[in-house]
């Protein structure tokens, strides 16, 4: 069976005036239909240059990315992305923000009327359905990732990729989103990459979590399969022996054998 | 606090006292009765007083200071009191006219403001696709830097002789050199804007892999409208500036002809009318576009 995603002794060297930076190399990964994957690993790892490969922002320097049998060549709706700063556009109301995708998606082949019932069932999915009309700049920052995550589901992607999508929210507003994903995923069945530096949002959520080597010239150090079952709730798992488990090994990784960037790069 | 009691009895009095409405206020908010509403701020006199009266005193010293140097009388400069009876008569008539070239000041106001019209217009429906162009495209970039930097710091009236040259008449030749001064600003403003759009709304414009034009309508436009106003607010205030300078020597009816005019006839209280005259219009055009921006803006 082939994989979903695919990617292909994937290379990444970056070139500026300061010179060439090697920030990744020999990457090999591959993500199954409906799998959430996370990745993880210190900052400058890599991790979002990744992300950025898959989701066809950057293109690798040397390697073959495939998604669904298909080069990836460029960005597309099938793979969406959720920005960590929720890249909401601020002139325009929630609605709009969510509605700007579902045109490009569904625009051709839909009624108005259709694409208004989507981006509604979109906002509502994520608990929006009272700020329809709100601008970005009205509603909290739990809120607008909110509506950054149904501006990515509302197309409904193959993948949904996000880049550290909680990373800038308040402990408690990202337990709860965190929570309403695992809901959210279990119900559209989505494929999910996810970019985090928090190891109990990576146990938490995924199936697999995909460590890797600090930079420069990063790679996958280590793959670890999550084998809780599923609805998971983060109450239970918190003294659950295999979750525990789990966790001191990402720890293990980041820390032990992987241990500061600092360190590394001097 | 038992130091304080030890020594003042009268404030052991008083300090037990808060204790009692205390208690009300803990349960006034869960009572069903909506709570008055907060006494309406006293006036505040004072603010308003500094906000006036320092305008006030600034122009009346100046005033003060013209009346004194002109009390000896005899002179060329007229006295403010000359001058403020001159504006009462030119300003109880602005719309006469006597033949092109007695006309009253409001004509003379409003031809001057159709050629910054025109001129200005048709800068900024060259200067700001331009702009958009020049920002987004980098070879255009490259291609147009050097001549902006060239052409930019050009004193208008250089350009009033090419005018003539092409148009072969006086009024064109105004219009092309308010249209020349005032199309750098846009052209700048909005191309700096176009490239300064934030990486993060083009990423959302790739991953929706919306089209140009989408681009340009909901990405591109507004985030770049801010400065866009900038540089149409900064273009106004040039146009005005030039449209005197360059009235001045093509003549017709304008305010900066009919200063050269008055000048003519050493009619120097007419000259100061017409300064603050100049003064106030383009105030009032700029703040009129400082509305506009202000309507425009948005918070992230």
């Amino acid at each position: 069976m082939s994989a979903f995603i695919e990617v292909q002794n994937a290379e990444m060297v970056f070139t500026s005036r300061k010179g060439r930076f090697h920030a990744l190399r020999e990457i090999d990964l591959k993500v199954e239909r409906g799998e959430f994957v996370t990745l993880i690993g210190h900052s400058g790892c890599g991790k979002s240059t990744l992300l950025n490969l898959i989701a066809g922002l950057l293109s690798p320097t040397s390697g073959v990315l495939l998604c669904d049998g298909r080069e990836i060549a460029a960005p597309g709706p099938e793979r969406a992305v959720v920005f960590q700063n929720h890249s909401l556009l601020p002139w325009l109301t929630c609605f709009d923000n969510v509605l700007l995708g579902v045109e490009r998606v569904f625009g051709a082949s839909e009624s108005k009327a259709q694409l208004k019932d989507r981006t509604e069932a979109a906002l509502a999915l994520v608990g929006m359905s009272h700020a329809l009309a709100k601008r970005p700049h009205e509603i909290s920052g739990g809120m607008k990732q909110r509506v950054g995550i149904a501006r990515a589901l509302a197309m409904e992607p193959k993948v949904l990729l996000m880049d550290e999508p909680f990373g800038a929210l308040d402990a408690l507003t990202r337990a709860h989103l965190q929570d309403e994903l695992l809901k959210i995923v279990a119900r559209t069945k989505s494929t999910v990459v996810m970019v985090t530096h928090d190891v109990d949002e990576a146990v938490l959520l995924s199936d697999r979590i995909v460590m890797m080597t600090n930079g420069p010239a990063a790679t996958i150090g280590e793959i670890l399969k999550i084998e809780l079952p599923r609805p998971r709730d983060r109450i239970e798992l918190a003294e659950d022996s295999a979750y525990v488990h789990y966790r001191k090994q990402v720890l293990d990784f980041l820390y032990t054998r992987h241990g500061h960037v600092e360190r590394a790069a001097a | 606090m038992v130091s304080a009691v030890f020594h003042n009895p009268s404030a052991a009095v008083r300090s037990t006292e808060p204790a009692k409405p205390a208690v009300v206020r803990a349960t006034a908010p869960a009572a069903p009765v909506t709570p008055p509403r907060p006494a309406r701020q006293p006036f505040d006199w004072p603010a308003l007083g500094w906000r006036v009266l320092p305008p006030i005193v600034g122009t009346s010293l100046l005033v003060l200071v013209w009346h004194l140097l002109t009390l000896e009388g005899g002179g060329a400069f007229p006295t403010p009191r000359a001058v403020w009876d001159a504006a009462y008569v030119l300003f109880s008539d602005p719309f006469y006219s006597n033949g092109p070239n007695d006309q009253g000041i409001g004509w003379n106001i409003l031809y001057s403001l159709e050629r910054v019209a025109l001129g200005f217009g048709l800068a900024a429906l060259v200067g700001i696709p331009a702009g958009f162009i020049i920002g987004r495209f980098a070879v255009m970039h490259h291609m147009a830097a050097p001549l902006i930097s060239l052409l930019r710091p050009v004193s208008p009236l250089a350009w009033l002789p090419i005018g003539l040259l092409v148009f072969k008449a006086a009024n064109p030749a105004a219009i092309w050199t308010i249209f020349i001064c005032s199309i750098w600003p846009m052209v700048i403003n909005t191309a700096v804007g176009v490239q300064r759009v934030p990486q993060d709304y083009l990423n959302v414009a790739k991953v929706l892999n919306l089209s140009e034009w989408k681009v340009i309508t909901r990405i591109l436009f507004p985030a770049v409208l801010p400065y866009m106003l900038t540089g149409v607010r900064l273009s106004v205030g040039t146009a005005w500036l030039v449209i005197v300078a360059a009235e001045m020597l093509t003549g017709g009816v304008g305010i900066g002809f009919w200063v050269w005019d008055e000048w003519n006839n050493l009619n120097v209280a007419h000259i100061l009318i017409a300064i603050f005259v100049i003064g106030v219009v383009g105030l009032l055009l700029e703040q009129m576009l400082m509305l506009v921006a202000r309507r425009f803006s948005y918070d992230d």
